[in-house]
């Protein structure tokens, strides 16, 4: 059995990368699968105080938001495919039309 | 409204009649408020009636002249006054109402003004055929018919008041009908302001007598009770019949305010014979005799003085008959002149009133035939002057016969109407021993026979001096001039003691009086008139060029020249009012009031710089600052929104590492 402190490590660990991916990657498709390492980090920590209370629930937690994450990122890809149809390019620093 | 005036009662009276024995009298206000509809029917859908709007008046008129024969009847089978009234407002004690008193006075007026004007409706169909103004004519002349009704119900002095300046406006704008012409615009606004000059005693008189009853009432019949019954001060009485008196004398046009009715003459001809003639000029002598308690209980003096100025007005102007041209002119003085033969009448007593009651009547009727007739004439010779005319016998025999009638009325030949009235005025002079007026009168008399004669000689007689075809007037012209001249056969004999003299039945004071018949009187009377017409057709019976009139010498210059009474009052009165009174109002005007506005106006001026100062840069200041802030800021938090998601994030990540350690401090 693995101790709590390390899988809180491993799960900020994981969660850091995936916030760096987020901030500093200018190609969507990382930033989207930085986003997915933010979401299993959170996995893993679900998945380790479920082992420490011995709760379930925490387990079927993660299931579901691996469930939901691979629909958040069919729908992400999709629009980062749209994106590159209408302007040929999927770097974030360029597509800033959101704004006054 | 009949629900509000039931049951009707004579309030001033002992008896109380209920409306259940008023007969027809009940509706004597709507003789009065028919008339008054036709003239907003014409003014409003005049010009959309086939023919212009005539019909409107005719059919009012009608229906209130039958009505009026109606309201006659109740007084011819014995029937007694009624009154009936509704409330009108109230100024402390002072209760006016609108209402109607209805005698037989009342009743032989709504007959004779609705008869006259029936037949002047019907012939000004045919006098103003074609006239650019028709349908605004007939406005005029239903809403002066319904002025004069009201005057002769009114059973209050108010109310009274109200129809006789109405009389006043339309006489002004009738005269003026043809205004185009600046000499008929003149006289309009001489007879307004020359009758108005006679309204303001009026108007005073009635605020007297209204004081009187202690500001409670200004109910003709209550002032008149509280008058014979001695209630009120002799000086009061007397200050308030004189005042009302000037009414009389500007509407009545007594001397010396009668300068005004020879000028309107420049009105249609009709308008001359309603209102200059029949009617209003009626009302004056009319208003005296209603209030006729009022003169009776005052200081003998003012009585003395009303027959003064009838009998200097009655024998003056009867002079000035003798030297006019114009045959308008020549009946106008005529009018004044037998105005002035009713005004003297009420100097001598009930019974002088009731006989001037009954000329004011025969004469409305042979005075408008006599006008509508010369207005056939004038319609057929197209000019008003009798040395133009002549000969108009063979051509126009209609109207000849019924001019002829008048006429011989008018001089006052038996057995016609003018004859008995005028034998009626003697005998009431007679009877109060008043020999000076009486010889006056009878002079008068012979005078007006004179220039009766003078003028139907002039005008229908010898050889055609004018130019042009004179042809008859149509039907409508000449149907009135037939019914008048019937009506003036007639209505004589009403007062005749030999037929009961039911005239004097239904007009009386307090109680009938009974009628006499003095054949010296009447001896005389006829002497008169027909030394009168002997010495008109000595003078006359032939076109002679001068006329023998002017041989007169310095007495045919004063009358020409109108006694220099227009003279005096343009140079005495009009010209210094005019030139003196006009330059000072002129100088406060432009001066004082001007520097009143105009310093009011500066003064608004430099507010309102103040206030709009206030304005910019107080209130917009705050508006536009706190707009201006809010932009400032936007600016600012702009550049945040840069559309990079990326940054955005970061921002989040920022927020939640905040929050983190804010959450996890506590």
């Amino acid at each position: 059995m693995i101790r709590l402190p390390l899988v809180l490590l491993f799960s900020a660990a994981l969660f850091s990368i995936g916030v760096y991916g987020v901030l500093a990657r200018r190609n969507a498709v990382m930033v989207l699968m930085a986003i997915e390492l933010m979401l299993n980090a959170v996995n893993v920590n679900l998945v380790g105080f479920s082992q420490l209370w011995r709760d379930l629930a925490g387990q079927v937690f993660a299931l579901f938001v691996i469930a939901v994450a691979a629909a958040e990122v069919g729908i992400g890809l999709a629009i980062v495919l749209l994106i590159y149809r209408n302007r040929e390019t999927i770097d974030l620093s360029e597509v800033s039309l959101l704004k006054w | 409204m009949t629900a509000v005036i039931t049951p009707a009662i004579v309030r001033a009276g002992e008896e109380v009649h209920l409306a259940t024995s008023a007969g027809l009298t009940r509706y004597a206000w709507l003789v009065a408020l028919l008339p008054l509809i036709s003239a907003v029917v014409i003014l409003f859908f005049g010009k959309r009636t086939p023919g212009g709007g005539w019909i409107w008046g005719v059919l009012t008129v009608g229906t209130g002249f039958v009505l009026s024969l109606g309201i006659l009847w109740h007084f011819v089978t014995g029937g007694g006054p009624t009154g009936a009234a509704v409330d009108w407002f109230t100024i402390g004690t002072l209760r006016m109402q609108l209402g109607q008193y209805v005698d037989g006075l009342t009743a032989v007026m709504l007959v004779v003004v609705t008869a006259v004007s029936l037949c002047v409706h019907v012939y000004s169909i045919g006098y103003m055929h074609g006239d650019a103004r028709f349908t605004w004519f007939y406005v005029a002349l239903s809403l002066f018919t319904a002025a004069m009704l009201n005057v002769v119900i009114a059973d209050n002095l108010f109310q009274l008041l109200i129809g006789w300046e109405v009389m006043g406006f339309c006489s002004y704008i009738l005269i003026g009908h043809w205004w185009e012409e600046h000499v008929n615009s003149s006289s309009a606004i001489k007879a307004f302001i020359t009758t108005r000059i006679g309204d303001v005693p009026f108007l005073f008189g009635v605020f007297v007598l209204i004081a009187a009853t202690g500001f409670t009432t200004s109910n003709i019949q209550e002032i008149s009770h509280l008058v014979a019954g001695g209630e009120v001060a002799r000086g009061v009485v007397a200050l308030g019949a004189i005042l009302l008196f000037g009414g009389a004398v500007g509407k009545s046009a007594q001397f010396p305010l009668h300068v005004w009715l020879p000028d309107a003459m420049a009105g249609p001809t009709p308008v001359s014979a309603l209102i200059h003639a029949a009617t209003m000029v009626a009302a004056g002598v009319y208003m005296v005799g209603r209030t006729y308690e009022v003169f009776l209980h005052a200081d003998p003096w003012v009585l003395q003085l009303v027959g003064a100025i009838g009998v200097v007005t009655a024998f003056g102007a009867g002079l000035l008959g003798l030297v006019q041209d114009d045959i308008k002119r020549v009946l106008a003085y005529s009018t004044i002149s037998q105005l002035g033969y009713m005004i003297t009448l009420m100097a001598a007593g009930p019974a002088g009133r009731n006989a001037a009651f009954f000329h004011l009547f025969t004469h409305a009727f042979f005075k408008a035939l006599l006008f509508l007739g010369s207005g056939s004439v004038i319609h057929a010779c197209h000019t008003n002057n009798m040395s133009e005319m002549g000969g108009l016998r063979r051509t126009m025999p209609v109207t000849f016969w019924t001019f002829t009638i008048g006429s011989l009325a008018l001089a006052g030949v038996p057995p016609l109407a003018g004859f008995f009235s005028k034998d009626e005025l003697l005998v009431a002079l007679e009877h109060d021993h008043q020999w000076l007026l009486f010889w006056l009168l009878l002079g008068a008399a012979a005078v007006t026979a004179f220039y009766t004669a003078r003028m139907v000689l002039q005008t229908f007689f010898g050889e055609y001096r004018g130019h042009g075809h004179p042809h008859e007037s149509p039907a409508s012209m000449t149907g009135p001039l037939v019914a008048l001249a019937g009506a003036t056969v007639l209505v004589g004999f009403l007062g005749f003691a030999g037929t009961g003299a039911p005239f004097f039945d239904w007009v009386y004071l307090e109680e009938p009086e009974a009628v006499t018949f003095v054949p010296w009187v009447a001896l005389l009377s006829t002497a008169a008139a027909l030394l009168g017409l002997a010495g008109g057709y000595a003078v006359y019976r032939e076109w002679r060029e001068p006329d023998p009139i002017t041989r007169l010498g310095a007495l045919h210059r004063l009358l020409a020249n109108k006694y220099y009474l227009d003279d005096i009052y343009w140079r005495g009165i009009v010209r210094p009012v005019r030139d003196g009174l006009s330059a000072a109002v002129n100088w406060s005007n432009q001066v004082v009031l001007d520097g009143i506005v105009n310093g009011a106006a500066k003064v608004a001026r430099w507010l309102s710089e103040g206030v709009r100062a206030l304005d910019e840069e107080v209130v917009d200041g705050a508006v536009n600052g706190v707009g201006r802030t809010a932009g400032y800021a936007g600016a600012v938090l702009r550049y945040v929104q840069s559309g990079n998601v990326q940054r955005y994030a970061a921002f989040l990540f920022a927020g939640v590492v905040i929050l983190a350690v804010i959450f996890t401090r506590i």
